[in-house]
């Protein structure tokens, strides 16, 4: 359909974002690549006016043989692999809750929405502070009340208890993008299905599901991006201890309290390559949904 | 609607939702209840709920100790400024994948999203550098390019999504009848893009005001938007619940409300066929 | 509107914004980054005061102390400029000042007293005998205690008590029905948290980080020795999550009434008897940090100060800026508003002199503490390092929050305290051998 005019104008008008996104890739790739090959210790003095010396793949081999690393890509993954989990399983239902006709659905639907609006650290640190504390938060009270022992939920429950928080995050997402797609959804066929004596599960499996694989994809896809490189929510409740350390908080520990450049750039090389392997390996999985 | 909703059934799905929705909405409920209380009341065993005596008083503290507004027209400039600038690049970027596919597209678009892999902090330097060397550092406008930038992938596959919904038909019928490309884009496509695109709009500009990395790292007294002014209150010494959560429900309060009328508009946007 | 109009509207529009961004530069004022520390924020209530006087108006950048550090350390290490004055402490002043990265304050005027300032304090923030950082508070630890809880468990404090001796009072004193614990500590990971206060407590126990050689030590019984008693007091004795509890957290207790002892920074000892925020404010009792009788006492030393970076353009304007925030003169305004518990402590000798503060009930307590601190030679054993709770070498920061999150695991059970010190020995050789120490 395509015309060769509207083809070269279609060039032209993509060329903007493919370029600026060309260049915000590179440069910093590069520099990260040229440091990941060098000993860059700021503190010891070392700086690019200066010249950095050049170690091959020094730096490579000490990220990957430390053993701080396999656990870490262990959280990463149980990190994303929870929060998802829990968003696309909860969002479904809660997505279909929603769109049954209710009293107050404008009021119950921002409300919903609203944890999504939050910053990140105010999040973090409402969780940690006001609810999470085993002695004045809010779960602790409620512990007592029934008489029992308050949790200290950051120490004993430190992973799950992060996937929880960034889960109260991301779910308002998940649920949105869900919503939309559910209230796309032919209601003719449901009611026939429904008329048929189809049971609510069979229903829910071969009409409801694939209608939303699409959606459930993009909602895979856009998140598993962003909490790939979750930092707040650790760095305020945890700190990294007690198994929370993922690849990106790592990396933030070599490159900020060991102010050791070389060995962080070789770390944010490896996270490319976990976030690309992540990547590929969700398309081969939902990517085909994509193309419909 | 087709169905028939009995009254039971309407109460039974009321009352559910807004359990829910209350239990989801607690934390941020509880952070506004609590910036009214004192620091004692704050942390009073057991907590209060209603019975207390309000005070403004952490407001009064927290607008003494910094200048809110500045920091409020840094985040409306930043995020706003970065999200407009991004969906003027995205919207021609997504119109020729959407409307002109090659066999490329889908390459292209996933590796527009795979530039958000690399994790900000393993790029600190870098960037840090770039931005002494262009003299950029707490700068707005250096900001504003930075965030647009992160965000330029998501801006242009919402954007992609939504246009991919529209009918092609439409638009070939309007080149049959001699609409020029301008026109095709202005009085075709743009009406009925705009739901998508406004969703767009907003779900950026609530992701740059929520971005904490860089608005933290790249400014000093000049440009530091909210971000920068929730981490003075995050753990100083003292008691310090209520101040938290008074500078914590002014740090929000905008987006909160601008979400709160931009809600039809935010779900309807979406609704619009994007992801069916 | 036709479209092309629309557009070069929405350009210009553009345009005009982002110049009007880009063209924002430094008016005509010092930038001052900070820490959110109580006396800091007090501080800030106070530049009007000095903008008066010398007509240059001051920008405040204040942060959390994670944020600040990870800021002002990028800053610069890429040479950014962006803080005309850096909040900076004891550890990172002495390796600054060595790259050259500071300007030295060897020139501060007759009225400032340079020689009042604290030996202890001015040694720790200078380096080749050039100060480098002026202190704006400076601090040791010591125990604050409830003596009316001591009372009640029939036991009195003695001034300079020893390990044994707190590891009795703390199981005394615990009630669990009413909530009170007998001991809080920090064990929060992190160097400048939990890894602080147990590096100064191991002191006290004949431990050390390395040996001359730089060999990590913490295969060593005396390391073994400390984290066993922590751990068994704090589970005995201690907070419910004391593995996540830092300076804030343990405040927090404190003023509260739930802990019987604290050890922990000496400025806390102004915000525990202070009746606004603190439950049991005329109950504190102080005395020096516990020992073991080797010699040695679990004290630390610290300063927040202010410095300033090399390239600064307005090197004259921050020098007249700190010569104000830690002269004599700032601490008589702050008591004359505020009373004397109130000043910014631990930094002049003057103040220790003057009857007013001695009438102070933790004066005389928080100046024993810090003359008792010496960071040249703060371990029972022989060390190559500067520095009490840490030790003041680049490498340091990054070695001890990851060796400190291995310890804070095993205070939360996670581990074993063997298993523990044979990752932080495993961590801290790993980290030396890279940064070409062995």
């Amino acid at each position: 359909m395509a015309t060769k005019a509207s083809r070269s104008a279609a060039r032209i008008m993509m060329a903007p974002a493919v370029v600026l996104l060309l260049g915000w890739m590179l440069v910093p790739l590069i520099m990260t690549l040229w440091f990941s090959f060098t000993k860059y210790l700021p503190l010891r003095g070392d700086s690019i006016e200066r010249g950095l010396d050049w170690v091959g793949i020094a730096n490579y081999a000490r990220f990957i043989s430390s053993s701080s690393f396999w656990p870490a890509v262990q959280t990463t993954l149980i990190m994303v692999g929870g929060v998802l989990l829990i968003t696309v399983v909860l969002g479904i239902l809660l997505a279909m809750l929603l769109d049954q006709p209710m009293w107050g659905q404008g009021v119950v639907r921002i409300l919903v929405i609203a944890p999504f609006f939050v910053m990140p650290t105010v999040s973090a640190l409402v969780w940690k502070n006001m609810l999470m504390d085993p002695v004045n938060g809010i779960f602790a009270h409620l512990w007592r009340f029934f008489g029992a022992e308050p949790v200290a939920w950051l120490q004993d429950a430190s992973l799950s208890s992060i996937i929880m928080i960034v889960s109260w995050q991301w779910l308002p997402f998940a649920t949105l993008i869900l919503l939309t797609a559910i209230q796309s959804l032919d209601s003719e066929q449901l009611e026939a299905a429904e008329m048929d004596g189809a049971p609510v599960i069979k229903r829910f499996w071969y009409i409801v599901l694939p209608h939303l694989a699409r959606a459930i994809t993009i909602v895979i896809l856009i998140q598993t991006i962003f909490l790939l490189s979750i930092f707040a929510e650790i760095f305020v409740t945890t700190g990294g201890a007690f198994g929370t350390r993922t690849l990106t908080y790592l990396i933030f520990q070599r490159v900020i309290d060991s102010q050791n450049i070389g060995l962080g750039s070789a770390g944010g090389v490896y996270a490319i390559i976990l976030a690309n392997v992540v990547a590929i390996f969700l398309m081969r999985i939902v990517g085909k949904n994509l193309d419909a | 609607m087709a169905r028939t909703v009995t009254t039971q059934r309407k109460i039974l799905t009321t009352a559910a939702a807004w359990t829910i929705c209350l239990i989801i909405f607690f934390p941020i409920y509880w952070t506004i209840l609590t910036s009214f209380k004192t620091e004692a009341q704050a942390i009073n065993d057991p907590p209060l709920f209603f019975a207390f005596d309000w005070t403004l008083e952490n407001y009064a503290i927290v607008q003494e100790r910094s200048d809110y507004m500045k920091f409020l027209r840094n985040s409306v400039i930043i995020a706003g400024g970065s999200t407009i600038l991004g969906i003027l690049i995205a919207i021609p970027a997504a119109w020729s994948m959407a409307f002109v596919p090659s066999r490329r597209t889908k390459d292209i678009l996933l590796w527009m999203l795979s530039t958000k892999m690399l994790p900000a902090v393993g790029v600190l330097y870098p960037i840090s550098l770039i931005f002494v060397r262009f003299d950029l550092l707490d700068t707005r406008g250096g900001l504003m390019v930075v965030i647009m930038l992160i965000n330029l992938p998501i801006i242009v596959w919402m954007l992609y999504t939504y246009f991919k919904e529209i009918p092609g038909e439409i638009l070939e019928a309007s080149r049959m009848d001699g609409a020029t490309l301008k026109e095709e884009l202005l009085y075709v496509l743009t009406p009925m893009a705009i739901p998508g695109i406004a969703s767009t709009l907003l779900l950026n500009f609530i992701l740059a005001w929520n971005e904490a990395f860089w608005t933290l790292n790249l400014t000093a007294a000049n440009a530091a938007p909210l971000t920068a002014f929730i981490a003075s209150y995050s753990s100083p010494e003292g008691l310090f619940f209520a101040k938290l959560s008074a500078a914590s429900t002014m740090a929000i309060a905008p987006i909160l409300i601008l979400g709160w009328f931009s809600q039809k508009q935010l779900v309807r946007g979406l609704t619009f066929g994007a992801v069916k | 509107m036709s479209f092309k109009s629309t557009l070069c509207a929405a350009t210009a529009l553009s345009l005009i914004t982002a110049g009007g961004a880009f063209a924002d530069g430094h008016a005509k004022t010092i930038t001052i980054a900070t820490v959110n520390n109580g006396d800091m924020i007090r501080m800030q209530g106070y530049t009007d005061h000095f903008t008066e006087a010398t007509g240059i108006s001051v920008e405040w950048v204040t942060l959390e102390e994670n944020v600040l550090r990870q800021r002002v350390t990028t800053d610069i290490t890429t040479k950014g400029g962006a803080f005309d004055i850096m909040t900076i402490g004891m550890y990172e002043t002495p390796i600054w000042g060595a790259n050259g990265w500071l300007v030295a304050l060897d020139d501060l005027s007759d009225d400032y007293d340079v020689q009042d300032l604290l030996p202890a304090m001015a040694g720790g923030l200078s380096h080749d005998g050039k100060l480098f950082a002026a202190p704006f508070y400076g601090e040791s630890s010591m125990i604050m205690y409830r003596a009316d809880l001591m009372e009640k468990a029939g036991l009195e404090m003695p001034d300079a008590p020893t390990w044994e001796f707190i590891g009795q009072a703390a199981a005394a004193m615990t009630d669990r029905d009413n909530e009170i614990n007998g001991i809080c500590l920090r064990g929060k990971a992190g160097w400048g948290e939990g890894g602080a206060f147990i590096t100064a407590m191991s002191n006290s126990f004949g431990a050390r980080w390395f040996d001359e050689d730089w060999n990590a030590q913490f295969d060593t019984d005396a390391w073994a020795n400390t984290l066993t008693f922590y751990k068994d007091m704090m589970d005995a004795a201690g907070p419910t999550g004391y593995a996540t509890n830092g300076f804030n957290e343990n405040l927090s207790l404190f003023q509260q009434g739930k802990c019987g002892m604290w050890i922990d920074a000496t400025v806390a000892a102004s915000f525990v008897t202070n009746p606004n925020d603190s439950t049991v404010a005329d109950k504190v009792g102080f005395a020096l940090a516990p020992d073991t009788g080797l010699g040695k006492r679990s004290n630390w030393l610290w300063a927040w100060a202010l410095a300033i970076p090399a390239g600064t353009q307005q090197q004259a304007e921050a020098k007249q800026f700190i010569e104000w925030a830690t002269s004599k003169d700032y601490i008589e305004l702050v008591a004359a508003n505020e009373g004397w518990a109130n000043v910014p402590p631990g930094a002049r000798t003057s103040l220790y002199e003057n009857p007013n503060y001695q009438a102070v009930p933790f004066a005389k307590m928080t100046l024993d503490s810090i003359l008792s601190a010496d960071p040249n030679d703060s371990t029972v054993d022989p060390s190559p390092y500067v520095g009490i709770q840490f030790a003041a070498i680049p490498e340091f920061a990054g070695i001890a929050t990851e060796v400190s999150q291995e310890f804070s695991a095993a205070y939360a059970g996670q581990q074993t305290i063997a298993v523990a010190l044979e990752k932080a020995q495993a961590i801290t050789n790993e980290a030396m051998e890279a940064a070409g120490y062995r």
